[in-house]
């Protein structure tokens, strides 16, 4: 397994995993577990190098077992990884598509972008992030896309303003056949409700608390058009014009306290 | 006092049957110890002289293995335990397991000749299978089981739950190499994520699956067949001669009604897997946490429920309901079960149905509405039909709810795998008699094929899959040089 640091946040792994990389499409996701008192975290892939058998993810410390999961040196592993997990995004050429990724969401986007751009479709990327320091894969996004924009709340690089800002003047401009938006849930909630205006179709990815990944908890039910669907296998992509988002945000804080305390406890035990 | 196999048969006849010592019910709804503690030697003897050896053994019958109870019981009179054991093993390599989770009352107890007479009660088979069992693990007396000659034929196990371990068992013995997949990152499939503790300690689990491991099992965690690895993908590429489906019925039952997916809504399957398997209950030692309800309200009233309901008790609920639309009689749970959830503080509203959760301001669950029903005309199943009752609406307060109506068949493998004819409820068509399905090399049993069902079912389903595997591995004869490995 091999780690880099982009920024202090934001951790990639490489995980030797030579079944899964066999297997993994883009949009499909792994559940890892770091040791034998750890948590099942669910990360869509970010890449896959079926050669080499491994598999990349990309995520943000965000409490305790992303915190735990940073901490693994090169030549350590997870003790349990399972996948590939979901359906994968349904890739076909469609015209122009715009692929819009938020934070650490844009791990996800890479390789659906380079699907879509592989397909033969006119991919543009809009990157947005708090400042420039939280920008990723600017360069591997660049090399899938036939035009980049990348947007700052901070103004830090880029247009100074968010994503919708972005997609909005592309959306005025010109035909759009497709948007693709992975990243912080308001940011899909409100990417979709500007396509909706425009009636263009939107994808989102979800990425709800769950356990096994194989449909027995329900714990990653997700409200799809008023209808109840498994996030684990009827997606992780839904129709982003369908998604019940507040519902969404909902369940995702359930946990709050718990995670908080989880970490603290952590930090204590660290103190000793 | 006389030693029971020193007694006559009429007195024999006159001991009554040996209660199992439990831990007292306000205590052990605390925490999640097991419950029962156990036959002593002496009450285990008492009770296997209960039986009278009759001409005609009906217990055997009941038996979904096929235990040779009578020949058991009279060896643990003889205190011969190493060999009572081992006839135990002859039929079933869970015993520890199926003496506690079995439902005896309606298999092997039910026909009990000794149960037959007005007053008296059935010899307590599982009490005793219990015993026998867990003299075994405690003394570290091993399965001495022959292993045939290896055959050099490889077979897929896919789920480690009751069906699949005793596929991979049988199997085994016979010689064949079998490896089990599992999807969770351990093995033991529901005995595992979904009987408590309290009920089925997981060391009893974790002792018989390396009991598994030490007849040559290999098994595969952290592998979901049908995304990992595909069916073809073992048969054609893997080099295995047959492939056994036991995946269970994994997919919950929701209610379908107005405010399902508030926080604090729980299917049963996800509270029990927090619970059990992801040890919640020693949050934050263990990091997966659980919501602790003070005011927990379980949909549904089967063992799960029961489940479910002991469960929150032990994780500090101060008030636990089962809502169940029709009446006591009705309940699918096994009577010990509710009998213990009764003794442990578990309240029952019954005749009431569920119409809508409702949340709070923060969509936190607050309560559900609920009515009231009766029982009309009986059903097709010959169940009365509740009824509901007009303007009988009512609220119940609480801040966690948890579904326990049932599962059905999780069509992630089926949806996938070519050739595999399922039934009109996604079950996968397997003969009764072998459990072979309709795909060629493929066979499956549980209660992926039966729907819901029990442990010693599956058990009983996977023991006739076995032998039908076994059947057709010997039918191609040794493994020759040019096939492929």
């Amino acid at each position: 397994m091999g780690t880099f640091k982009n920024h202090d946040t934001i951790i990639l792994n490489e995980i030797e995993a030579p079944q899964i990389a066999k297997k993994a499409l883009p949009g499909q996701f792994v559940i890892l577990k770091a040791n034998e008192m750890g948590e099942r975290i669910p990360l869509t892939m970010a890449d896959v190098d079926k050669k080499k058998g491994t598999i990349t993810i990309i995520y943000m410390i965000v409490g305790k077992s992303t915190r735990l999961f940073s901490t693994l040196e090169v030549g350590e592993g997870f003790q349990d990884v399972v996948g590939p997990l979901g359906s994968p995004t349904h890739i076909e050429k469609r015209g122009t598509i715009v692929c819009v990724g938020g934070g650490t969401g844009t791990a996800v986007l890479h390789p659906i972008t380079r699907g879509n751009f592989e397909a033969g479709n006119n991919v543009i990327t809009i990157l947005g992030a708090r400042s420039r320091d939280y920008l990723i894969l600017e360069e591997k996004m660049a090399a899938v896309s036939h035009e980049m924009k990348i947007c700052t709340d901070d103004g830090s690089k880029g247009i100074h303003g968010f994503v919708t800002d972005a997609l909005k003047e592309i959306l005025d401009t010109q035909k759009v056949d497709e948007v693709i938006a992975i990243g912080p849930v308001p940011m899909m909630k409100f990417v979709s409700k500007l396509t909706k205006e425009y009636g263009v179709p939107t994808q989102v990815s979800l990425n709800p608390i769950m356990i096994d990944g194989t449909g027995m908890c329900g714990g990653c039910r997700v409200t799809i058009g008023g209808k109840t669907k498994f996030a684990c296998v009827d997606g992780p992509e839904f129709d982003g014009h369908q998604v019940d988002y507040d519902n969404l945000i909902n369940r995702l804080t359930a946990y709050r306290h718990e995670e908080e305390r989880s970490e603290e406890c952590m930090f204590e035990d660290e103190n000793i | 006092m006389i030693r029971p196999k020193d007694m006559t048969k009429k007195e024999r006849r006159q001991i009554p049957r040996q209660l199992m010592t439990e831990r007292h019910p306000k205590q052990r709804n605390k925490y999640f110890d097991e419950v029962t503690l156990g036959y002593s030697l002496k009450e285990a003897q008492l009770e296997a002289a209960r039986c009278i050896q009759c001409k005609d053994p009906q217990c055997i019958v009941g038996c979904p293995v096929s235990i040779d109870i009578p020949g058991f019981l009279e060896m643990i009179i003889d205190h011969k335990l190493e060999d009572a054991i081992g006839k135990v093993w002859e039929s079933t390599a869970l015993p520890a397991v199926c003496g506690r989770v079995c439902p005896q009352e309606i298999q092997c107890e039910a026909v009990c000749v000794v149960g037959k007479k007005a007053g008296r009660e059935p010899v307590g088979i599982g009490n005793l299978e219990m015993f026998i069992a867990d003299w075994a693990r405690s003394n570290g007396v091993k399965n001495k089981v022959e292993i045939a000659p290896k055959t050099g034929r490889k077979v897929a196990v896919v789920g480690s739950g009751p069906a699949g371990v005793t596929v991979a068992g049988d199997l085994a013995i016979k010689g064949h190499d079998v490896t089990v997949f599992e999807a969770f990152h351990k093995a033991g499939g529901v005995l595992l994520y979904g009987i408590p503790e309290f009920r089925l300690s997981k060391d009893i689990v974790d002792y018989e699956i390396e009991g598994l491991r030490e007849l040559g099992v290999k098994i595969e965690c952290n592998s979901v067949i049908g995304r990992t690895y595909d069916i073809d993908e073992l048969l054609d590429e893997y080099g295995y001669d047959a492939v056994f489906i036991g995946v269970g019925a994994g997919l919950p039952n929701f209610l379908n009604i107005p405010g399902e997916d508030l926080t604090g809504v729980f299917s049963a399957n996800e509270y029990l897997t927090r619970a059990n398997l992801m040890k919640a209950f020693d949050f934050p030692h263990y990091d997966t946490p659980i919501i602790p309800g003070k005011k927990v309200a379980i949909l549904g009233a089967g063992n799960v429920a029961m489940d479910a309901a002991r469960t929150a008790l032990r994780l500090g609920a101060k008030s636990v309901k089962i809502i169940y639309r029709r009446s006591r009689e009705e309940m699918p749970s096994r009577h010990i079960e509710i009998h213990h959830a009764e003794e442990e503080g578990v309240e029952f509203e019954l005749l009431t149905s569920p119409l809508e959760f409702i949340g709070s301001s923060e969509g936190r669950l607050a309560g559900i509405s609920c009515e009231r029903m009766e029982l009309g005309e009986p059903d097709e199943g010959g169940r009365r039909r509740p009824v509901p009752i007009k303007d009988s609406q009512f609220f119940i307060d609480c801040d966690l709810a948890i579904i326990a109506i049932g599962t059905k068949a999780n069509p992630l493998l089926t949806n996938v795998t070519e050739g595999l004819e399922l039934n009109e409820w996604g079950n996968i068509k397997a003969d009764p008699k072998t459990g072979k399905t309709t795909k060629d090399r493929v066979w499956a049993g549980g209660d992926i094929t039966l729907g819901q069902a029990t442990v010693i079912l599956a058990m009983g389903m996977g023991r006739d899959a076995a032998n039908s595997i076994d059947e057709y591995l010997k039918s191609l004869g040794k493994k020759g040089k040019n096939e492929k490995n």
